[in-house]
């Protein structure tokens, strides 16, 4: 087996017997970017300086008899994670040459429990996108089958996991941005509990339905990733200060006893066949092993889309506000200052990000705030009930993540509305502020992978993990890698 | 309710962004698509339903009034576009 090959878990194992050094697991991992990279594209910014030097302190550490789950290990960040010293761009010309002067607090986490950070990858500018074709710097590609996307916004980490660049990653997810991905890439991606993970340092686009989250090969990966980074931050009053669950104590828990409920809302058209196909086979072997499935109900699912891009345009147009050239960023100089503010954010924003800013202006404007941003802030109530509802019936709900596998770069480049809808089915999941985990369920004819969607109670993510587990051990999927011949 | 030119023209003041005739007409045409999307919301009865703005139920979330280091002056500068005397510069706010 080639080091790339390795899960996370297998790869610390190795580590922690001495079978490999991280300065070596980091190595391999860089030159498989440098040889994929033109390929693939998924680093905005690819720092191996940084990640030998990081790796070199983790061996040293471990010399000196340090052990941890993360310490040695090769790992990638989506570039709207502050990196002290390192460029963060949210893949914006807007922040093209930002040096941030701060760790996120997640990213001082993973130092400090000796993780090596490879690089920061491509993202659709400040999270605002599914397909990551909303980048300033150049599409990613989907790593099993280059003329595609690999989803968005986290796209680039998604396809690092996929094609074996590092072992891990972590990703932002306002609307679907993890889980998404993970998705059309065949990877384990996991939205936290709102709260769950400290938001400080990550650069905000919603601030009331942002959260950070793991990508892993396997659930176990995604769970370890979780369990270091999980957790109360004085440094973000919306982080929860709720004890972290052992998620390796109940990995294996299984799904006996476990409900499961299929939204019947969700299960009406507009889905691939195949897409739907996989999921219902996979909700059987669930019910194989032990767990029950109902049909429940989320009435309120067909506002969500609605309700969605009237509140996180709205929180967004308050959280670009800060990119005005003054401080930091891009300037496009004027003889004045608003002038100046208004041809700056024209020039440093692209063309979505600019649409979004627009309707959260509008939405909360004199006039329009009582028909648009606060109703949509009541429906967000109704919504929120839907899912408490539910879960006083079923432990989990199952849905596909995405209507359909990987579509083509430039296929819903003209029409916003074609793309906001393949976020259809995760949307529901932040507004409600619940967890949810996309792992691979299979793959269409044209080899693409399909993602089954696990949804869960607030701060359950030990639900999540095992049901994901038991679904995962119980097939082959993992084991599949993309055709990527270096 | 239809977005205008004017509205448009509006909005973008608003929202600090310099748009061209071009633009104008394409967010006139993108905007109303997604709002005549959401129109579905205004038949909804949500006159008992407390709206939210957060979906924690965290409140005034205090720290302790002690002075923790912050950052230095040159760190804060250090992404300026422009700078002079230890400030940023910007071009004159005030005729």
């Amino acid at each position: 087996m080639e080091l790339h090959e390795l899960t996370l878990t297998q790869a610390a194992k190795r580590l922690a017997g001495k079978e490999l050094s991280s300065v070596e697991l980091t190595r391999a991992s860089l030159a498989r970017i440098e040889a994929l990279e033109p390929r693939v594209h998924a680093f905005v910014t690819v720092d191996a300086e940084g990640a030998l030097k990081a790796a070199q302190a983790a061996d040293e550490r471990r010399a000196k008899g340090e052990s941890g789950p993360l310490l040695g290990i090769p790992l990638a960040l989506k570039d709207n994670l502050s990196t002290r010293g390192l460029r963060t761009t949210c893949s914006s010309k807007m922040l093209e040459n930002y040096v941030p002067p701060f760790d996120a607090s997640v990213v001082s986490t993973l130092r400090k429990a000796g993780a090596v950070v490879l690089g920061k990858t491509n993202l659709d500018e400040f999270a605002m996108g599914s397909s990551t074709e909303n980048s300033a710097f150049g599409a990613t590609h989907n790593p099993w089958d280059c003329t595609r996307v690999p989803g968005g916004s986290s796209g680039g980490s998604a396809a690092a996991v996929a094609a074996g660049f590092g072992f891990g990653a972590l990703g932002s997810d306002t609307g679907g941005s993890i889980r998404q991905p993970a998705s059309l890439c065949g990877v384990v991606g996991l939205k936290p509990t709102y709260g769950r993970v400290s938001r400080y340092g990550l650069v905000a686009f919603a601030s009331s339905l942002d959260q950070i989250g793991p990508f892993g090969r396997t659930v176990e990966d995604a769970a370890t990733l979780s369990q270091v980074i999980d957790g109360h931050d004085t440094m973000d009053s919306t982080s929860v200060a709720l004890a972290v669950p052992d998620y390796a104590k109940t990995l294996k828990a299984g799904v006996k006893g476990l409900k499961v409920g299929l939204p019947k809302e969700y299960f009406v058209g507009g889905i691939a066949p195949e897409v739907a196909e996989a999921v219902r086979k996979a909700v059987a072997n669930l019910e194989s092993q032990g767990a029950s499935v109902r049909e429940v109900s989320l009435p309120h699912t067909e506002h969500c889309l609605s309700v969605y891009y009237l509140l996180a345009t709205a929180e967004a147009s308050s959280n670009l506000a800060r990119f005005d050239g003054v401080r930091y960023g891009f300037r496009a100089p004027a003889p004045s200052l608003v002038p100046q503010y208004m041809r700056t954010r024209a020039q440093g924003f692209g063309p979505e990000v600019k649409r979004r800013i627009m309707l959260g202006t509008y939405a909360l404007s004199s006039g329009y705030y009582d028909a648009y941003y606060k109703r949509a802030q009541q429906v967000r109530t109704l919504i929120a009930r839907d899912f408490e509802a539910a879960f006083k019936e079923v432990d989990l709900i199952a849905t596909p993540t995405s209507p359909t596998t990987a579509f083509r770069l430039g296929e819903k480049a003209d029409d916003p509305l074609t793309m906001y809808l393949s976020d259809i089915f995760t949307i529901s999941i932040n507004l409600a502020g619940v967890p949810a985990l996309s792992l691979p369920c299979g793959f269409d004819a044209k080899g693409l992978p399909i993602g089954l969607q696990l949804i869960g109670r607030a701060f359950e993510e030990g639900t999540l993990f095992a049901a994901a587990h038991a679904y995962e051990t119980a097939h082959e999927w993992k084991d599949k890698r993309p055709n990527l011949a270096a | 309710m239809p977005l205008s030119e004017k509205d448009v023209d509006h909005v973008a003041r608003l929202a600090r962004l310099e748009i061209t005739p071009e633009d104008r007409a394409l967010y006139q045409k993108q905007l109303n698509a997604i709002l005549d999307h959401a129109a579905g919301l205004a038949g909804l009865d949500v006159q008992a339903v407390p709206p939210t703005a957060h979906i924690l139920p965290l409140n005034n979330v205090w720290r302790t009034d002690l002075i923790q280091p912050g950052l230095t002056r040159e760190e804060a500068l250090a992404n300026a576009p422009d700078k002079a005397k230890g400030c940023f510069r910007v071009p004159k706010i005030i005729e």
